[in-house]
């Protein structure tokens, strides 16, 4: 009884890993193909620039306001922490380089899956479940072209330009608490940020952000692709790839900070 | 249970299915299902729910890929073939989808020129003007062209995802449930257009549903599946002295008889 019981858990631990080797299998087939399309031709022009748009413009006030007060908050906890240590005159550099370095790039990836990741997900979703892929597919279109490659091109290309755009505000945040909150002069505050600041920090972020921008497409268009009938599984598709996307999306910035600090 | 063909010599036949089967899982849902379809005829396959149609007609257009048999598109093989044979074999389809699977996010207009467009290459300007000519052929005003397909009604929508299916002057039309979802008048309507846009494009009609009024209107021949295999095939003529329990059972939709159906 025992034994049968014991064997019966290792069937199942067995089952499952098997189905995740699957499901992993099946998403690198996925990746591979999506990067595949997104350089071959036929291009679908207007469909890519719809999409830097959708994802572009319209995450920039989200990420924006993300960076703007992350830079605020920043600057206030830095000098509660710092006075202790009279070393009030770190503040500058310490908000330069979480913002540069990890708060942009992570927080706008974060968000970013949060507003885009789900919207694609729904939206590849739903035309799954409309049969409108199938559509696609009977009009000599080929799917991966039309609906994934512009997404993914689109990710990976606006989520750099955000953060940058972040970077800025962040700083910005950081300076305006730092000037009218907290008493610093606005110049001495600038000096030591540029002083601090070099290309490395901001390039580093750069490239985290095209990684997560890659990262958000890619697991919104899977799910969605992947969606099951129905409301349900529209839902579900949304879901899974918020979350997938936003571990994923950690585990890479730490990968990716081991690669470009250590 | 023998399988019966409209016409067992291939040359003439547009569509040879051979022993197709597919399964999901343990579910076998085509089970050697053979059937042919004679070259600008219209044939309707009818059956229940659950009986294989819509995954015949996915197998044929390479939206599913079958486990075994042969699929002939014009005496060429098409199952296992590669993308750029399949892309071939697209061009030469057109489908009109139970749902009308309208791309939202475009106008009528864009929906009923996507073929041209992308899957021919036309430019935009020729392409509008074929699609308000379609638009317009299947009883629609030019006005709808500028609208998105969530403004117009069921019915509406079905006749833009004709215009659509036959836009580009498809050689093989498949129909898939045409008229489910519709009032009786506006399915007649859909009938006439359907028989209307075929013998205008002398194009092969290859329909699945269980409307039998439909099926008696838009069909040259029938067949019937039945648990994933075509067990009878004939003349539209012919199906009212068919022989067949399954077929008499099905046309006149009796609960008693060979089929049966579990309700728990």
């Amino acid at each position: 009884m025992i034994v049968e019981t014991v064997l019966d858990s290792f069937n199942k631990i067995g089952a499952n890993f098997l189905d995740f080797l699957a499901v992993v299998g099946k998403l690198a087939r996925f990746v591979a193909r999506s990067v595949k399309h997104c350089f071959t031709p036929p291009f679908y022009p207007f469909q890519l620039l719809r999409q830097l748009t959708d994802i572009g413009y319209y995450s920039l006030p989200v990420v924006g306001m993300t960076a703007l007060f992350t830079g605020m908050v920043l600057a206030l906890q830095s000098y509660t922490g710092f006075t202790r240590f009279n070393a009030e005159s770190a503040i500058a550099g310490v908000v330069a380089l979480s913002i540069t370095r990890e708060l942009s790039p992570v927080l706008a990836g974060l968000m970013v899956a949060g507003r885009v990741g789900a919207a694609i997900a729904a939206e590849i979703g739903t035309m799954r479940v409309t049969e409108q892929i199938d559509a696609l597919r009977t009009l000599s279109v080929n799917p991966f072209k039309y609906l994934i490659a512009p997404r993914v091109l689109a990710a990976t290309i606006m989520l750099p330009a955000l953060v940058l755009i972040g970077d800025i505000i962040g700083v910005y945040g950081g300076y305006v608490v730092s000037i009218h909150s907290l008493g610093f002069s606005a110049g001495s505050y600038l000096t030591q940020t540029w002083d601090i600041i070099t290309r490395m920090d901001v390039v580093s972020g750069l490239w985290k952000a095209a990684v997560f921008g890659f990262i958000v497409s890619i697991m919104g268009c899977y799910h969605g692709f992947n969606s099951a009938r129905g409301a349900q599984g529209v839902g579900a598709a949304t879901t899974n790839a918020v979350v997938s996307s936003s571990i994923l999306i950690l585990i890479f910035n730490y990968l990716l900070t081991q690669i470009f600090f250590s | 249970m023998n399988d019966v063909h409209a016409n067992t010599n291939t040359q003439d036949n547009k569509l040879v299915l051979s022993k197709v089967s597919k399964s999901f899982g343990s579910n076998r849902v085509l089970n050697n299902l053979s059937l042919n379809v004679p070259a600008g005829k219209s044939m309707v396959v009818i059956g229940g729910s659950g009986t294989g149609k819509s995954v015949m007609l996915k197998c044929i257009l390479g939206l599913l890929e079958a486990d075994s048999g042969s699929i002939l598109i014009d005496g060429q093989e098409s199952a296992g073939c590669n993308i750029k044979t399949r892309g071939e074999f697209m061009k030469k389809f057109g489908m009109l989808f139970q749902g009308g699977a309208l791309f939202d996010s475009l106008r009528i207009w864009e929906n009923v020129a996507f073929g041209l467009i992308h899957g021919q290459g036309m430019n935009k300007k020729q392409a509008r003007e074929i699609a308000i000519e379609k638009i317009c052929a299947v009883g629609l005003s030019p006005d709808v062209a500028e609208f998105f397909p969530a403004e117009l009604s069921g019915g509406m929508q079905k006749r833009v995802g004709l215009a659509r299916a036959v836009a580009t002057s498809p050689e093989i039309i498949f129909f898939d449930e045409p008229t489910t979802g519709l009032d009786p008048i506006m399915a007649d309507v859909i009938n006439d257009l359907i028989v209307d846009q075929v013998q205008d494009l002398g194009a092969t009609a290859l329909s699945i549903t269980h409307d039998m009024a439909s099926a008696r209107k838009i069909a040259d021949y029938i067949a019937m599946i039945f648990e994933g295999r075509i067990i009878w095939s004939g003349s539209v003529g012919d199906l009212d002295h068919s022989g067949s329990e399954h077929v008499e059972q099905f046309i006149h939709g009796r609960a008693d008889g060979p089929i049966t159906r579990r309700v728990a």
